[in-house]
């Protein structure tokens, strides 16, 4: 019989205080379509470095069509056939298209000769790509386009492709999944890694399961069905979180045609954003990566200023508001970027208290710290939220991702907000901890805060929100109520195809 | 091969054990730089750190001198180290320290000859104001233009070195001084004079107040929200923003008060030890007082000790050179490799450096 | 006062001349940025490729040795940069301070002994005829080599950086250093290579001032040209071409300056000589002014340290 294209045989990689993989074996495939499932930090990442030469592995061995196979660096992976489209892209913002891709590249031809070739490919992949755009200006799925092009032009036997539709529309999706088996009729084998049940059942044929870096399963996925490939990914039966949906009462934020330039080169800028959340009510803000998000939070936040009334708290107009005084009233907000933005790395638990919680807990008298309190309520977040730390005087960079999650989304729920914002509350998180988040902001709403959950899972909105909104290139549709909606309609508005009440300036 | 690993927290033994290692190291490599000058490299090492302040011979003299030199360095120093972690970088006290210095000048010179107690307290207002304004200028270029802080801030120094010569030499002139550059000796002047405040220590005012402006950084950075923010803006930028501080606001406090701190600095210079404004007046304090504000782990009792670290060497190297011909550059050599070591060392505290033995990844098992 | 004095043709050779040191050391500075290092350290390297060259060269007799020196020593220099800040992962500002703060120690102390001695001629190429040409014989054929080499320099950074793979790397590197790591481009590597370089230009430039330009050893006497040259890194918007043409804008102003001096112009002399550095000052305000260009423009890893995880 003939050899599989990659086999992986008892793959282990060690960092100090983790076992990221431990024993890994699986086959791929000549011309299949192999998914590798696994919640975040179950070592899929840290197993693909190893297939690309990123890494190399404490132990186990991997074999190509049968010979020994131990890339050194990624140039020799991609000399075997190996190519990899990454899951925070590889790309290079103020070069062009044709340079990204030559970058990607061992043997790249001239500039010109490479730019024909990369207009040739795409189209025939049903990908088009203008090789001469500048990629800081190009949409989340134009870069992954990037991406995939530089990877085909060499022509690999094996592509891996890591979590590539997080960042695309349900429409998007469909384009590359006819790529895929594109791909797929033409004898290559694909690794792909995912965590999104659904995809994996519409496109792979084979299925890894990966928990605590261990492989727990083997399966065909057509042949399974979602929950029961979620019960192998996770091990355990979910806790769904649940409330008590009631009238929402009266509006607590209003935002008002807000618009802002964008802060940097590369950024989005926000086109007459209008949004009204009511006490007890949940709008669930859906959007693909780069849409505006992280301005839409910094707006609300205080960090940009708005014109004054283009951001009312409780009829108040706060627009023109920094962080602080918006704190005073009541607006908090927890951003994505945990280590850095949420939270700083290196300063202890109790210093990252102090950092939001200085007035509304009164941490601070007449401009002195009084770092009793500060420790008592940094010890009051860890407790109430289960964060799992050693003490409160750790440094922040030294949690899990759950765990500092929950440390800052339990530090602003704690000081009682009446409107919370969040941003990708439990991106990177795992399913526990994500359930705890989750249960924590729909208690809040209970009680009659107004909450904005900005997310780019979709599920996650689905199951807090009350009401459903798009954010696309900066414009937000109109919100619509969750229940009922579906999933083609929710692809539209992500493409930006529906509830564009504002006309384009 | 070696291996980095980040710690996950800095460690903090380390961070007290590095500037003591990068001391000894210094004084290992500079010995063997007094070796290939051809010195004796213990006897200079000796002369430079022992002799100042144990000596028989010499200690009379030295020892008040220690507190003379660690006064400007510490005040410059301490400024400049609030600003440094919030990363704001002004290197250019040196030009904010002799603005500072001739401002002060200006108001003795003014108010020559009348003897007012409120002359001098008057200077001190001036030598900070000098200071002050000079260092508005880099941070108002970088608030309102974004005009980088580190370079305009060091190119303003020359512009303070030539201000400094036309003064020496043209408007600040000594009238009675028959034609030399420099002006009139405001050391002589007793209202403006900064006068040593206990007989043979070195003590003047400047050093009193270098103890003050310890005392009020480490209150600050210890205890005030004002420094928890100088310390979350040079760690987290991002991080500051989010918790409601305004850079804009950081930049100006910072560059000012550093600027203020070294135009003090420049006052107590000049209306005590110097004397007078000249056109060498400036002895690279601004320069050496980055070296102190390292060394000291941006640490206001750190700044301390490194202050009288640094002002060792300046006495030691004077020493030196008096008693075995050692160039007084030699001295400058030995205080850019102290530096050069203490930033080589620093990675001791963030990281854990291992051996990684190739052989381990067939012992595994 | 008389302007008269002043004659332009010689003005525009001069120029040339004065701008010679800061181009190079510009042009180091700008491949090092390009790699997404900021070098403070110009300055140092600077002083002490001017006292090493000048010290070989006064030793040998042989100038040319005396610029192999100062390429030497400028990158013996940037080593100790490269050391700290790549592997030893120090600050970048502080290693760059600590990079001049030694050089200015250091170069004091070697060139002591070179104080007062003028060091071997460096001949001014001629070309016969085109020489002899009216205007731009003085101007364009009768400079010393390092004018000409500057200004190839120029030419070939610029093609370099724009159309060879290896310039490419050298962008992607300093553009995100994450990505380039993860396509398995040696940061590290590319960035050292970029440091050394830069201290081999500043280095140069610092023996062209000590041999040619002035031509003896004073103590401190770069006055701040390092720091002039990182400006017009700033000034040029990392682009060769604009480097080159902001160097013999400032080498005019430098000639002008003294020229007027020489012409007795009735200011001070103090306030005419201070007016390179507030130009300098100058410059940097119009070009940082406007945020998105030059965020645009300005290499994406600037003065980030990168630690490969893993």
């Amino acid at each position: 019989m003939s050899h599989p294209l990659l086999s992986i045989q008892g793959l282990t990689k060690r960092y100090p205080g983790v076992v990221a993989n431990s024993e890994v074996t699986f086959d791929i495939g000549e011309g299949e379509v192999h998914a590798l499932l696994g919640e975040n930090g179950a070592g899929k990442s840290t197993l693909v470095k190893a297939i690309y030469g990123l890494i190399r592995p404490n132990e186990g061995r991997m074999l190509w069509r049968g010979q020994p196979y131990a890339p050194g660096a990624p140039a020799q992976a991609r000399a075997t056939g190996v190519a990899m489209v990454f899951q925070h892209f590889s790309l290079f913002d103020a070069m062009d298209v044709a340079e990204n891709v030559a970058l990607g590249m061992d043997n790249p031809p001239p500039i010109r000769e490479l730019a024909a070739r990369i207009i040739e490919v795409s189209n025939t992949y049903g990908l088009p790509l203008d090789p001469g755009r500048m990629v800081g200006d190009l949409s989340a799925g134009e870069r992954q386009r990037v991406e995939i092009i530089r990877c085909l032009l060499q022509n690999p036997q094996l592509l891996i492709m890591d979590e590539p539709t997080s960042v695309l529309t349900p429409q998007e999706v469909e384009i590359l999944f006819r790529t895929l088996r594109q791909l797929r009729s033409e004898g290559k084998s694909i690794l792909y890694i995912s965590h999104k049940l659904e995809e994996i059942r519409a496109l792979c044929e084979n299925a890894t399961v990966l928990r605590h870096g261990k492989v727990v399963g083997r399966a065909d996925p057509r042949q399974e069905s979602a929950r029961s490939l979620a019960e192998m990914m996770v091990g355990q039966t979910l806790h769904v979180p649940s409330r008590r949906r009631e009238a929402p009462g009266r509006p607590l934020l209003q935002v008002e045609n807000l618009s802002l330039a964008p802060q940097t080169a590369f950024g989005t800028a926000l086109k007459g954003v209008t949004l009204t959340v009511r006490a007890g009510e949940i709008l669930g803000i859906g959007g693909v990566a780069g849409n505006g998000q992280d301005e839409l939070l910094s707006a609300l936040s205080g960090e940009l200023r708005a014109a004054p009334s283009a951001i009312r708290m409780d009829g108040t107009p706060v627009g023109g508001y920094g962080p602080t005084a918006r704190r005073a009233m009541g607006l908090l907000c927890a951003p994505e970027e945990r280590l850095g933005h949420a939270a700083a790395p290196d300063m202890s638990l109790i210093e990252n208290a102090l950092l939001t919680g200085a007035w509304r807990e009164k941490l601070v008298r007449n401009g002195f710290v009084n770092w009793t309190k500060a420790r008592d309520f940094a010890e009051k977040v860890i407790l109430r939220f289960d964060v799992r730390t050693p003490g409160s005087h750790v440094a922040a960079r030294a949690l899990s991702g759950g765990n500092l999650q929950k440390f800052v989304i339990g530090r602003e729920i704690l000081q009682r907000p009446s409107v919370l914002v969040v941003n990708q509350p439990t991106w990177g998180v795992d399913a526990s901890a994500a359930a705890a988040i989750r249960q924590a902001l729909l208690d809040l709403a209970q009680a009659g805060a107004a909450l904005v959950v900005i997310s780019q899972d979709l599920d996650e909105l689905l199951e807090v929100a009350d009401n459903f909104a798009a954010l696309n290139g900066g414009r937000l549709s109109a919100p619509r109520p969750v229940p009922g909606l579906t999933m083609d309609q929710i692809g539209l508005m992500l493409g930006g195809a529906e509830g564009d009440s504002d006309v384009a300036a | 091969m070696l291996r980095l690993e980040k710690r996950p927290s800095p460690s903090q033994a380390w961070n007290y054990a590095t500037p003591v290692l990068a001391v000894a190291l210094t004084m290992v490599a500079g010995g063997l730089l007094f070796l290939a000058l051809g010195k004796n490299p213990f006897e200079a090492i000796r002369l430079i750190f022992w002799d100042p302040l144990f000596s028989e011979q010499f200690g009379a003299y030295s020892r008040p001198q220690l507190l003379i030199k660690a006064g400007p360095l510490i005040l410059i120093a301490v400024g400049l180290s609030i600003g440094f972690r919030a990363g704001i970088w002004n290197i250019g006290a040196e030009g904010q320290y002799i603005i500072g210095a001739m401002c002060a000048a200006a108001v003795a010179l003014a108010f020559y000859p009348t003897e007012s107690f409120l002359v001098f307290p008057l200077m001190i207002a001036a030598g900070a104001f000098g200071g002050w304004a000079w260092a508005m200028i880099p941070a108002i270029l970088k608030t309102r233009f974004n005009t980088n802080e580190i370079l305009v801030s060091l190119l303003l120094v020359y512009v303070a070195e030539k201000l400094l010569a036309a003064a020496a030499t043209g408007f600040m002139r000594n009238p009675q001084g028959a034609g030399f550059p420099g002006s009139r000796n405001i050391n002589a002047y007793g209202s403006a004079s900064n006068m040593e405040l206990i007989a043979n220590t070195g003590l003047h005012w400047g050093g009193v107040a270098a103890f003050i402006a310890v005392i009020f950084a480490y209150v600050l950075l210890q205890r005030h929200i004002l420094g928890f923010h100088v310390r979350l803006a040079g760690q987290a930028p991002r991080a500051a923003k989010f918790a409601g501080v305004a850079p804009a606001r950081l930049v100006v406090m910072c560059l000012g008060l550093s600027g203020a701190f070294a135009g003090m600095a420049g006052m107590f210079e000049v209306s005590g030890p110097a004397r007078l404004i000249s056109i060498d007046f400036n002895a690279g304090y601004g320069f050496t007082a980055i070296i102190v504000a390292f060394l000291g782990r941006l640490h206001p009792v750190g700044i301390l000790l490194a202050g009288f670290l640094l002002a060792l060497t300046y006495i030691g190297g004077e020493l030196a050179q008096f008693m075995l011909g050692i160039p007084g550059a030699a001295i400058q050599v030995f205080q850019g490799m102290l530096l050069f070591f203490l930033l080589a060392l620093d990675i001791l505290s963030n990281y854990r450096v291992r051996l990684a033995l190739p052989a381990q990844k067939g012992e595994a098992r | 006062m008389d302007l008269s004095a002043i004659n332009p043709v010689v003005l525009i050779a001069s120029l040339m001349v004065a701008a010679t040191p800061i181009l190079l050391a510009g042009m180091g500075e700008l491949v090092v940025e390009k790699s997404g290092v900021l070098n403070l350290g110009v300055e140092g390297m600077m002083i002490v490729g001017a006292v090493s060259g000048f010290a070989v060269a006064a030793t040998t007799g042989n100038p040319y040795l005396g610029m192999l020196a100062s390429i030497a020593a400028g990158a013996a220099l940037a080593a100790i940069f490269a050391l700290l800040t790549q592997v030893l992962m120090a600050n970048q500002v502080a290693s760059g301070l600590a990079l001049t703060l030694f050089g200015l120690g250091f170069s004091a102390l070697v060139g002591q002994s070179y104080v007062g001695i003028v060091p071997p001629r460096t001949e001014k190429l001629t070309f016969g005829p085109l020489t002899d040409l009216p205007v731009l014989g003085r101007i364009l054929f009768n400079q010393d080599i390092l004018v000409y080499a500057s200004i190839a320099l120029v030419a070939a950074v610029w093609y370099w950086l724009r159309a060879t793979r290896s310039g490419r790397v050298l962008r992607a590197v300093g553009e995100n250093h994450d990505s380039a790591h993860a396509l398995g481009y040696k940061v590290r590597r590319v960035r050292v290579l970029a440091i050394l370089f830069g201290g081999a230009c500043a280095g140069l430039g610092g023996g062209y001032l000590s041999l040619i330009r002035v031509p003896q050893w004073t103590e401190g006497m770069t006055a701040g040209a390092g720091w002039i040259a990182l400006a017009l890194v700033v000034f040029a918007s990392w682009r060769p071409w604009r480097l080159l043409g902001g160097a013999y804008l400032f080498g005019g102003i430098m000639v002008l300056q003294f020229n007027l001096q020489a012409a007795g112009l009735r200011i001070p002399v103090e306030y005419l000589a201070m007016s390179p550095y507030l130009i300098t000052i100058l410059v940097l305000v119009v070009m940082s002014s406007n945020r998105a260009r030059s965020s645009l423009s300005a290499p994406g890893s600037l003065g980030r340290s990168f630690h490969a995880a893993g």
